[in-house]
């Protein structure tokens, strides 16, 4: 199958990934699918207030994933809702099992992720910068995570899905998952939108680790290249 | 000695003549980085340097804070850690009213103290050594923590680079913030810009160099007051 940008199958778009872009954050980086740009910001590990939310185990991750409202054609209204409580809510899943905040008790590490320019796969691009700000702000980590979404197009597995291929609706239509592997190859987010079948879920899954591990090598030579 | 920057889960070594450090972890054979930072091997162990992140409090690490609050028996200090820290009235070198606690230390006032203890729910610190206590002139700058191994530079030979060439006295803190004192502002000034230079070239090689030569540069001129 040709898609509608000329890419291949196992094909991500262009990939840009930098660190240290806030200068007033712990920790930030801004990751780039194509169009689809995010930026992260780690703060922390800081005091948690109210104190009934502190645990006096490990130090807690707040997640806020947030869209500006110029992100997407139609403007969108700003401040929380549904869909972005929901996304906040699976990164901050996503990330926990690297992270060992065992050594702040008391305390939370306060990661941000605004997109500002989305052309899908937000989510994705997301966690990726997140995973880079959290290893800048010298969060321990047992490793980075890489995320990626994988779509089902008629039947056809094509990786890092843009807008238009998640509204195609030939065929058997558009399925869009969302997944996130960590460098051992353990999934750390698995979101499916859509239907497939079991055969083509594996094949789907094993598409989504090669890339992620490509998308870990890009996130290892961003963090290396900072000077500062 | 080869200094090599490592990301968290980067794989070190896995010869089993090494063991692991801070910063580090075993997983079956090898060690892996656990922290973004500099990996360094030192004997048989090795351990990664953080380059970024925030100041962890330990015992007997000399920090310098502001007064936050005054409670009955003490004041709060705010030291840029994670946790709130207490200087109790009894680690005071001179007595104290315990009616005029502002009279000794006041909101507002900056500190130089040390770390006596690390517990669960805070740091306690003390003014009882010589060179601690409140300070009463000059400036104070604050920098990235992790930055203070540098700025001191081996054995002192950074800092005392520095007092002697812009004639003031420096204290250092381990949590990134430097007191300056100086005869004049001028001086004060030229300090701050020289370890605002160490700063940020912290990962040029032969550092010391540079240095000397910026504050050869950089001198300012005398001012002759009348």
């Amino acid at each position: 199958m040709k898609r509608h940008d000329g890419r291949k199958e196992n094909e991500m778009r262009e990939i840009k990934a930098e660190v240290g872009v806030v200068p007033n954050a712990n920790g930030s980086a801004i990751f780039k699918f194509g169009d689809t740009v995010a930026i992260a910001a780690v703060y922390g590990p800081h005091p948690l207030h109210p104190q009934h939310l502190q645990d006096p185990r490990k130090g807690i991750l707040r997640c806020n994933y947030d869209m500006t409202s110029f992100s997407v054609t139609e403007r969108k209204r700003p401040g929380p809702s549904r869909r972005s409580q929901e996304i906040s809510k699976v990164s901050e899943w996503s990330l926990l099992p690297v992270l060992k905040l065992e050594e702040f008790p008391n305390t939370v590490v306060d990661l941000h992720i605004v997109i500002i320019q989305a052309n899908a796969s937000t989510r994705c691009a997301g966690i990726n910068a997140a995973s880079l700000a959290l290893a800048q702000a010298g969060v321990p980590m047992t490793g980075l995570v890489g995320a990626v979404s994988v779509g089902k197009l008629d039947r056809d597995i094509v990786v890092d899905v843009d807008k238009k291929e998640e509204d195609f609706d030939k065929g058997e239509g558009a399925t869009d998952i969302a997944m996130a592997f960590t460098a051992e190859g353990e999934i750390t987010l698995l979101q499916l939108d859509g239907k497939i079948q079991e055969d083509k879920m594996k094949e789907a899954l094993e598409a989504g680790e090669k890339a992620c591990m490509e998308i870990i090598e890009i996130q290892k030579k961003a963090l290396k290249s900072i000077k500062k | 000695m080869t200094k090599k920057i490592v990301v968290p889960g980067e794989k070190i070594t896995s010869d089993d003549k090494f063991l692991p450090g801070e910063g580090t972890m075993k997983q079956g054979k090898d060690i892996k980085a656990l922290r973004f930072g500099l990996y360094e091997e030192n004997g048989r162990l090795v351990k990664v340097i953080p380059l970024s992140g925030i100041f962890m409090p330990r015992r007997g690490n000399v920090v310098i804070g502001k007064v936050m609050d005054i409670t009955f028996n003490g004041w709060i200090i705010d030291i840029d850690a994670p946790y709130q820290s207490f200087l109790p009235l009894s680690e005071c070198p001179r007595y104290v009213n315990k009616r005029d606690l502002q009279d000794y230390l006041d909101i507002g006032d900056m500190v130089v103290a040390k770390i006596s203890g690390v517990k669960s729910k805070g740091v306690d610190l003390s003014v009882l050594s010589r060179g601690l206590g409140k300070i009463e002139s000059g400036i104070t700058i604050r920098t990235n923590s992790n930055k203070v191994p540098r700025i001191i530079g081996k054995e002192g030979s950074m800092i005392n680079l520095i007092k002697k060439e812009t004639n003031t006295e420096i204290t250092v803190g381990q949590n990134g913030i430097i007191w300056l004192k100086g005869d004049n502002i001028e001086d004060e000034l030229f300090a701050k810009k020289a370890i605002l230079f160490v700063s940020e070239k912290s990962f040029v090689e032969g550092l010391t160099e540079k240095v000397e030569e910026f504050l050869k540069k950089n001198k300012p001129k005398k001012i002759s007051k009348k």
